[in-house]
């Protein structure tokens, strides 16, 4: 056994299973080489206790010579050494033999076996054919040697003797008795791993289970458990082998975190000594047997057991084809022994851990170098590269413990240490002595000098960086950027760290993390002074004065780096112009007056409030905004005025250090209404909407572009020069909100827009380079404009009104003297008012002064004296007017006006919205701002509609008027009169007795006159209707004309018409049925008068004048039926009482009460008459022009009644109709010409006498 | 016990992030910040796998010597990270775990807010209240 343990068996880790042979060594020897060789071929299963997942496992086994020492001994619990199966040999064939020699012998072995207490043994007998040629003279059969030894050993287990046959011949039955020979071997051995290992492990369970027992000892049990591990390694189980170390170092762990929680275990101390060698990890070794040796005599430091556990668990895992695993547990370990290591209070000596944790990272990385190729461990960097930056760090702390990064080299004291820690390192391992990049060799180099020690940290940095870069860790890449800077930056050589600084502050500013933003700026600003980047250093001041992370100290420091260079004077300073954002805000834009639209020459104030980030107040030489002028278009004008708001926020979403403003909300949209006119009538063509900052909104999206990080300037960023500027000179900001008052230059009309914003401190410009939203006021130059507007809609006409005449005087200044002067009309006179004021107000409304307005009227101008007024003021006056109702018939003739202007006859016309007719009334003004009138209209309403009627009685005549008020108001009616222009013998009486008469609203008034003459009734009559009329709620005093003019034609009665019914001969009666005769009377009245004859009349051939008349007999109600000619003509001699007599036969159709049947007398007019008729032109115009009004007439009015200008009307279409085709026509009488008697008579007609029939109409 | 527990919005930036008053704060935000690594590695690696049946919880995203990171993600991508000292080995997974839990209950609650804009960092003292608990007790 010591002879075993000696064997470098274990090192190499290539033992197998003891399998001791007895008996024949020469018989065995001889068969060595192929059961070697045949044993492993083919695997077995092995079933295993405890539920665990059966294996297929190829069986190794190390054969060696028995011995009674090779038996373990009582307590011994080493398992590598343990002999899993005893096997005797023997060829014996002979009885003889076997009963002197062999049987005793085996009955020592098995003796001796038995005193160990082993029972997996197996007797093996090899038959030859040589032995069975031997036999051949004997005459037991050699079966019966093996039966023996069966009988003999074997008592209830045969399978304990196997017989080979012929192995060393090359036969089938050789390679039978091989093959079950193998299979009884691997299965005993199988039965005696899991009997032996099974065994072992209830032992150590035991074991385990006596931990809380005083005097256990964590060092046994682990070797105890380390053998069972080794068993399995030695079985290829690397997963069972792990295992078994992965439970010790749990146990471990848990004892360590229970001494942290104040549960102690004894064996623990041993644990707890000061380190003193901190070497590292070795993986080289498949064990290291220097450090097991430690443990097994519990002299190790817990950084050798962890060492020592972890180098086995790399092995294991390494067998295994886990290689990353090693390097994420190697990275666990190396944190965790830190940590169980400050957990246990083990005093270390500073940078001792460093040293350790650097050497096993690099140790670690060897060995997995060493295992892998290059285009693996390249693909596999995320796995690596945590060891690469945990060295890196580890490096670097050590370098910085050992003096070695300063810029003056490392003090004796750092040397010291430097001394003390290479003490620890102890000399270097065997294995790795050859190797030139042990992580040995490194560490003493890095730490012997400042250059060697930069030179290998560089190189780890840079390794570490490049790994996180290619796995697209870029923060962690970042960070070591950063960490590398600050390397640089102690070794005093800016400029190498200033990159790493920038890339790292970019990404931080990039994703808003304000707290590293503002460090790392800090470290920007001390690299860049050192480096003499004046621009770039006051820009990295500027922005961390205004930084809130840092102390007021700080921050106030940062402000004072910038004011004194500002104070420096002298010409060899240039210049140096920063970002406004990082050094105030402009928050707020404001106008006064607010519409940002003034006049030309008006004074606009711009008020910015900027917020000042600065921790102190700053004085400010100038503040500057730079404006670009655009010349007005009109068009742009009109839509600027309405958006251009008063005050304009700006939307700063953070200062630099806060969540970047991009990804919170992103810019809103700002949209626009836009009109498209068309450039020559203004007419809209198009509308839409438009967003005006499209750029800005399209641009977050495409790319992850930081937001505003006003950290560097572009050179861009220059105040124009020579533009026009808004400027106030010495300000002081106070740190937050300040509020700066500029005058604006509004001399030129036009589109100023604030571009860009400076402010001037000594050296030092913060400019602004784009002021967003833009900002815009405009400048605008007016013409005066006039405009009146009723005071109350609607305007009446007749009565006066109250109009409202306002002037905005534009650029214009009223001066003393200056009047307007109104061209007067007849048709609206302009009523003088002692007690007309004119308001003057300024643009914003207010109300400056007001004065009496002169007014004076001529004959044909009234002049209106204007007080004088400045520019873009408003002037208002109000004027009382009266819109004369046109009276409907004469027509004045067309005048001029004063300036010489057609006067414009005031249409009237129907309006839609309302049922009064209208009535625009156009007004010629002079103003003395221009050579030309002014032209302006306002709309009348004529509250009234007029219609006249004639009414006759035979002879006697009447006329009617109907004033219907359709306006919303209440009138009186007074005085109403009718006159007759023409006739004065003419008497019309009236028949209303009612002085006044109340007119309300949609109601009307009739009127009626008896026409009475003396000597002979005019065929034309020409009326006046008059009345005065006011609101009903005014007084009499106010009182109105109004007159109605019209006239009246063919008012004679020139024939009557006299029906009579007969009823037939016999009859009283007229019966229904029955023949009728109905007779007409047409009788002559009148004298023909001169018009008619020369109209109408045609010379007969015996001297007397007749006229044709057409009579025609219709019943439209069916209650007549007219047998035989209906209808036919007469000539009518013109002669007073001519009379004409027809006869017609009718037939009542129906009993009872019947009215006449109706009886029409038309005149006829021969084709020849046609041409005389000559119709006057200007009452042609007259019927156009008055078409309007008189068609509203004539719509509502009764056919019959009114017909005095129909007719004409009649005749002037009947005249054109007659132009084309001269044809003979008819033509009615006007209403009264014909007067019918029988109109609406009636006649009784008896039901007919047959009655028998009787016929029932029920309707 | 945690030592800083903060909340990363969907673009990289902090809604929210507090650490021990005890410790450099600065550290931890370097720390947070460059855990988003192997946070965004992490989601990029589950969501090629599992697509919306993913587990929001990361797991340990990297050990330090000192602190253990711990990420978690919800599925509008907002992230959570705890650090936790290294030294406090009390805290079993499932503790952590349920730190995330609760951290998300709470942060849906602020989120649920009407008068809270999303993005916006998070000023919440209900949210505040439940992070003090967590960097006081365990769990």
């Amino acid at each position: 056994m010591e002879s075993q343990e000696e064997k470098p068996i274990i090192y190499t880790m290539e033992n197998k299973p003891i399998v001791t042979c007895a008996g024949d060594q020469g018989l065995f020897t001889s068969l060595y080489t192929s059961l070697a060789q045949q044993l492993p071929r083919e695997p077995m299963e092995w079933r295993r206790t405890y539920g665990r997942a059966p294996k297929m496992i190829h069986l190794e086994a190390n054969f060696v010579q028995f011995k009674e020492e090779l038996l373990p001994k009582e307590g011994n619990k080493a398992l590598l050494t343990f002999p899993f199966l005893h096997i005797y040999w023997t060829d014996c064939c002979d009885t003889e033999v076997y009963k002197g020699t062999v049987k005793e012998d085996v009955m020592r072995w098995q003796n001796s076996l038995r005193v160990h207490g082993s029972v997996d043994w197996v007797i093996i007998v090899v038959e030859t054919n040589d032995t069975k040629k031997k036999n051949k003279t004997n005459i037991l059969p050699r079966a019966s040697i093996v039966d023996k030894i069966r009988s003999d050993f074997c008592n209830k287990q045969n399978d304990r003797c196997v017989v080979l046959s012929d192995p060393l011949k090359d036969s089938s039955r050789s390679q039978e008795s091989w093959n079950s020979l193998l299979l009884k071997l691997r299965t005993l051995l199988l039965m005696s791993f899991t009997k032996n290992l099974g065994r072992f492990e209830d032992d150590m369970r035991t074991l385990r289970e006596k931990r809380t027992q005083p005097g256990w000892s964590f060092c046994e049990y682990f070797m105890v458990q380390e053998e069972l591990a080794f068993v399995f390694e030695m079985l290829q189980q690397f997963e069972d082998a792990l295992v078994q170390y992965d439970e010790l170092d749990a146990l471990f762990t848990q004892y360590v975190l229970n001494f942290g929680a104040g549960d102690t275990a004894n064996w623990l101390s041993s644990f707890c000594a000061p380190v003193t060698n901190w070497s590292g990890l070795l993986l080289r070794r498949p064990i290291d047997m220097e450090k097991r040796d430690g443990i097994q005599r519990g002299e190790a430091s817990l950084l050798d057991l962890r060492s020592y556990l972890f180098s086995r668990q790399c092995t294991l895992l390494i067998f295994l084809q886990r290689p990353w695993e090693v390097t994420q547990r190697a990275l666990e370990l190396l944190h965790n022994c830190v940590q169980e290591l400050r957990l246990l209070e083990v005093s270390v000596l500073e940078g001792a851990l460093d040293c350790w944790v650097f050497l096993s990272c690099l140790e670690v990385l060897h060995r997995i170098e060493g295992c892998c190729d290059e285009v693996q461990l390249a693909s596999n960097c995320s796995h690596t590269v945590g060891l690469w930056a945990y060295a890196t760090d580890k490096l670097k702390s050590l370098g910085e413990h050992c003096g070695l990064v300063s810029e003056k080299g490392p003090t004796s004291e750092d040397l010291n240490r430097t001394v003390d820690l290479l003490a620890g390192l102890g000399d270097e391992r065997p294995e790795t002595v050859n190797s030139l990049q042990s992580p040995y060799k490194k560490l003493k180099e890095a730490l012997s000098s400042v250059e060697a020690f930069e030179r290998h940290y560089l190189e780890l940095s840079h390794a570490a960086m490049e790994m996180y870069r290619a796995i697209g860790r870029l923060r962690s890449a970042r960070l070591v950027g950063k960490s590398l800077a600050e390397f640089y930056m102690r070794k005093g050589d800016p400029e190498k760290a200033e990159n790493f600084l920038q890339e790292a502050l970019k990404s931080y500013v990039s994703e808003g993390w304000s707290l590293p933003v503002t460090h790392t700026r800090k470290q920007i600003a001390a690299c860049q002074k050192l480096l003499g980047r004046t621009e770039d250093y006051l820009q990295t001041s500027a922005l961390l004065a205004g930084d809130a992370n840092l102390t007021t100290e700080e921050r106030t420091h940062s402000c004072q780096e910038i004011l004194t260079f500002a104070a420096k004077s002298g010409e060899d300073c240039q210049k140096v112009t920063l970002s406004m954002g990082v050094f105030s805000q402009l928050t707020r834009l404001q106008f006064h007056p607010a519409t940002a639209s003034v006049h030309s020459g008006a004074v606009l104030q711009v008020e910015l409030t900027l917020r000042c980030l600065m921790p102190v107040s700053v004085h400010i030489q100038q503040v500057a905004a730079s404006i670009h002028f655009d010349l007005d278009h009109g068009r742009l004008k009109a839509l600027q005025r309405q958006t251009n708001p008063g005050t304009v926020e700006f939307n700063h979403g953070s200062s630099s250090a806060g969540p970047p403003s991009s990804s919170a909300s992103g810019p809103a949209l700002e949209l626009d209404e836009i009109h498209d006119r068309s450039p020559s009538d203004n007419s809209l063509n198009s509308t839409g909407v438009v967003c005006k900052n499209t750029h800005l909104i399209m641009r977050r999206h495409e790319s992850s572009s930081p937001p505003d990080t006003p950290n560097c300037v572009s050179p861009a960023v220059a105040m124009k020069e020579g533009a026009q500027m808004l400027k106030v000179q010495d300000v002081t900001l106070e740190p937050g909100d300040n509020r700066i008052t500029f005058t604006a230059p509004s001399g030129q009309p036009g589109t100023y827009t604030l571009r860009q914003l400076c402010a001037t401190v000594g050296q030092v410009q913060f400019v602004l380079p784009h002021i967003y939203p833009s900002v815009q006021y405009e400048v605008y130059s007016q013409e005066p404009q006039l405009t009146v507007e009723p005071l109350s809609e609607p305007l009446l006409a007749g009565l006066p009104q109250m109009v409202k005449f306002t002037l905005l005087t534009g650029h214009y200044t009223v001066k003393k003297g200056d009047a307007l002067q109104l061209s007067n009309t007849d048709t609206m006179p302009i009523l003088p008012s002692s007690s007309c004021s004119a308001r003057i107000s300024n643009p914003a409304g207010e109300l400056l002064s007001e004065s009496v307005l002169s007014i004076q009227s001529s004959e044909k101008v009234t002049s209106i004296s204007l007080p004088p007024t400045p520019p873009y003021h408003t002037l208002e006056f109000q004027l009382e007017v009266l819109c004369i109702i046109p009276s409907g018939y004469d027509r004045p003739a067309n005048e001029r006006l004063t300036n010489g202007e057609v006067r414009h006859r005031p249409r009237s016309y129907s309006h839609p919205d309302t049922p009064m007719t209208a009535i625009d009334q156009r007004m010629s003004i002079d103003c003395p701002w221009s050579i030309y009138s002014t032209l302006l209209a306002l709309t009348f309403y004529i509250p009234f509609k007029t219609k006249h009627s004639l009414l006759s009685a035979g002879n006697r005549k009447y006329i009617q008027v109907c004033v219907q008020n359709v306006s919303d108001v209440n009138f009186t009616l007074a005085e109403v009169k009718l006159t007759e222009k023409q006739h004065e013998s003419l008497e019309l009486q009236s028949l209303t007795t009612k002085a006044q008469q109340l007119l309300c609203s949609k109601h009307s008034v009739f009127c009626l006159w008896e026409v009475n003459w003396k000597d002979d009734l005019p065929s034309c009559l020409q009326c006046v209707f008059s009345a005065n009329f006011s609101l009903t709620n005014q007084d009499v005093s106010s009182l109105k004309p109004f007159h109605y003019q019209f006239q009246l034609e063919r008012v004679t009665t020139l024939y009557s018409v006299r029906a009579e019914i007969l009823p037939p001969a016999g009859e009283q009666y007229c019966r229904s049925g029955l023949l009728c005769g109905l007779e007409v009377c047409i009788t002559r009245l009148t004298e023909p008068a001169e018009g008619e004859i020369a109209e109408e009349s045609k010379t007969d051939s015996d001297g007397l004048k007749t006229t044709k008349l057409m009579y025609e007999v219709a019943d439209s109600s069916s209650n007549w039926a007219v047998c035989g000619k209906s209808s036919g003509m007469v000539s009518m001699p013109m002669t007073a009482d001519a009379t004409h007599k027809v006869q017609i036969e009718v037939m009542p159709l129906f009993a009872g009460h019947l009215p006449f049947p109706k009886i029409k007398v038309l005149k006829y007019l021969p084709h020849t008459a046609a041409v005389a008729i000559q119709p006057d032109p200007d009452s042609c115009v007259e019927n156009d022009s008055l078409s309007l009004l008189d068609k509203t007439l004539d719509d509502q009015g009764d056919t019959a009644s009114i017909r005095s200008r129909g007719s004409v009307h009649s005749v002037g279409s009947a005249d054109q109709q007659q132009k084309g085709v001269a044809m003979p026509r008819l033509e009615p009488f006007g209403p009264g010409q014909a007067f019918n008697h029988s109109h609406a008579r009636q006649v009784l007609v008896l039901p007919s006498s047959d009655d028998h029939i009787m016929e029932v109409n029920a309707t | 016990m945690a030592v800083c527990i903060s909340v990363i919005a969907k673009e990289n930036y902090p809604l929210y992030i507090r650490s021990v008053p005890t410790q450099n704060e600065l550290k931890f935000h370097y720390t947070v910040h460059t855990s988003l690594d192997v946070v965004e590695e992490k989601i990029s690696a589950v969501g090629k796998s599992l697509g919306d049946q993913r587990e929001l919880y990361l797991g340990l995203l990297y050990p330090t010597e000192d602190y253990k990171v711990y990420g978690y993600v919800t599925n509008s991508k907002v992230k959570f990270v705890i650090v936790v000292d290294s030294s406090n080995t009390s805290l079993r997974d499932n503790e952590i775990r349920s730190m995330f839990r609760k951290l998300h209950n709470s942060f849906t609650d602020v989120m649920c807010n009407p008068f809270h804009n999303p993005g916006d960092t998070i000023q919440s003292k209900v949210f505040d209240g439940i992070v003090s608990g967590m960097m006081v007790t365990a769990g």
